[in-house]
């Protein structure tokens, strides 16, 4: 696995690897809760193909971004857990 | 000022059959545009990092479709269409009408997931969804997981885990010996099938595989650490860090419903040619009915070719056999992975059913019908459609598939209408 891009999640720069989806590379970094449920509850990728909605995220200040969809780029901002 | 363009034919969804489609029509001299939401052609089945790392009949249609002259669009997706005639395409954000004579629908297939206690903790994906993950990046080595579900898929996604260095602790189908032994008995007969079964097994050897078992409750504290499972009828629970779950596959309709194609048994309905209900408009591979990717390729060929006025060879003895095979197979797939009476039953009150809203078992009668559903409990009104709880409502209760409204994928509502207006 190369890490050739660096994310910001949460405000905490984090290497990943230039090819994965943004989905893959949250996992990898140890993010569980993509969002929460309006109980608080984390939520993280069901379907890994762009229909459940459940990896969504706040990117570049865009909300509900379906993050198994997206490839990361470098410098990308990434807020979690809303 | 938006730009309005035209297209011959317009192929959606760059799986096997939208490949094999665009390519048949514009080896005919149509001008195709390919439209697909993933970031590679492929579809699920063949979705890539590397397209040197696909099997050899995934890299030879891609360089078909190229040779051809498709214009394949990826990471977009038609979102509206005020006829069949008149598509509403988000390219990457951007909104624009598109004119074509033709739409070919190959949009594919979702996994159906049946609630049970825990399947919304992180960690529990779908096992198709774990394959995806896997191949957008995901590590998995030294990991611990569990697949339970249904169907070929469990075989081969369990093989890709263990390739990437996974350590599978169970494979478990909930089919039954008997229906399981009847559907090995017709892919014996059929050699590729029963190659590619052998290899997928052999790459996860050392997984134990067992009938008649099934997830029944999901453990964790913000994530998932355990399962319990039945396995032919004891309960046991294993330690994992992935659980891939999933009962089988369901067709994508939602666009066939937006263009008011007929959808029969929960599949759009199409005759001989793959022609749609609906004038100028096909439909090809799982959206039609699941039945793998072989087949979904042969019914690519066929509507490509009758798009783009074929109608001879699109008839072909050698076709329409190969799709009568492939249909025969996929109502097969469908009897021997039916969800079985027992994981129907393992939802309790407080399981969520509709994921998006947030809503448990307890809140919903099904006696209802969806609308009702819709309007007194918010299942299905969530982001994602009902795309999630749809399936799993028809399996529980018997309800028909949800009603499909414009904008399909969640574009921004500013970007939508503006592409609604350049139609003015």
């Amino acid at each position: 696995m190369s890490l050739g891009v660096t994310l910001i999640v949460d405000g905490v720069p984090r290497r990943a690897d230039a090819n994965a989806t943004l989905a893959a590379s949250l996992l990898a970094a140890g993010i569980t809760a993509f969002r929460r449920d309006l109980g608080g509850h984390p939520r993280a990728p069901l379907c890994g193909m762009g229909t459940c909605f459940e990896c969504r995220v706040t990117v570049d200040g865009v909300a509900d971004v379906r993050a198994c969809l997206e490839p990361v780029r470098d410098g990308m901002r990434i807020e979690t857990g809303k | 000022m938006r730009r309005v363009r035209h297209a011959d034919v317009v192929v959606i969804g760059a799986g096997p059959a939208g490949l094999a489609a665009a390519s048949a029509a514009a080896e005919r001299g149509r001008s195709v545009l390919l439209v697909d939401q993933g970031l590679r052609p492929g579809g699920q089945i063949w979705r890539h990092r590397d397209e040197q790392a696909l099997p050899s009949a995934a890299r030879r249609l891609m360089a078909r479709a190229r040779n051809a002259g498709v214009k394949l669009v990826s990471g977009c997706r038609l979102v509206d269409a005020g006829s069949p005639n008149e598509l509403v395409i988000d390219f990457r954000g951007r909104i624009d009408r598109h004119q074509t004579d033709a739409v070919i629908i190959a949009t594919g297939a979702r996994e159906r997931f049946i609630p049970f206690p825990g399947w919304t903790l992180p960690g529990v994906t779908g096992i198709g969804g774990l394959q995806a993950l896997l191949k957008g990046g995901l590590p998995v080595a030294d990991t611990r997981i569990v697949l339970a579900g249904s169907g070929p898929l469990l075989l081969s996604v369990a093989a890709a885990v263990a390739q990437a260095g996974g350590r599978v602790q169970l494979v478990g189908e909930q089919a039954g010996a008997a229906a399981l032994r009847r559907f090995a008995i017709r892919v014996l007969r059929d050699p590729a099938k029963l190659r590619q079964a052998i290899s997928y097994r052999w790459a996860c050897r050392s997984a134990p595989f067992r009938t008649d078992t099934w997830a029944v409750r999901a453990h964790g504290d913000g994530r998932l650490q355990s399962v319990e499972v039945s396995e032919r009828g004891h309960l046991r629970s294993i330690r994992c860090d992935w659980l891939g779950i999933g009962s089988g596959l369901v067709p994508n309709t939602d666009l066939g419903q937006l263009l008011q194609c007929q959808v029969e048994h929960g599949a759009i309905a199409v005759d001989a040619l793959q022609a749609t209900s609906v004038a100028g408009v096909w439909a090809v591979g799982e959206c039609t009915g699941v039945k793998g990717d072989e087949a979904a390729t042969i019914e690519g060929e066929i509507a490509g070719r009758a798009a783009a006025g074929d109608a001879a060879g699109a008839g072909s003895t050698a076709l329409q056999a190969a799709r009568d095979s492939g249909r025969r197979f996929g109502r097969l797939l469908e009897e021997t992975f039916a969800p079985r009476p027992e994981v129907l039953a393992l939802a309790t009150p407080d399981t969520i059913l509709c994921r998006c809203e947030d809503v448990p078992m307890r809140s919903v009668d099904p006696g209802w019908t969806p609308r009702q559903a819709k309007l007194w409990a918010r299942v299905g009104m969530g982001v994602c459609q009902g795309a999630v709880c749809g399936p799993s409502c028809t399996a529980l209760f018997g309800w028909s598939a949800n009603t499909v409204r414009p904008p399909l994928g969640n574009p921004s509502c500013g970007e939508w209408k503006s592409g609604l207006d350049s139609a003015d």
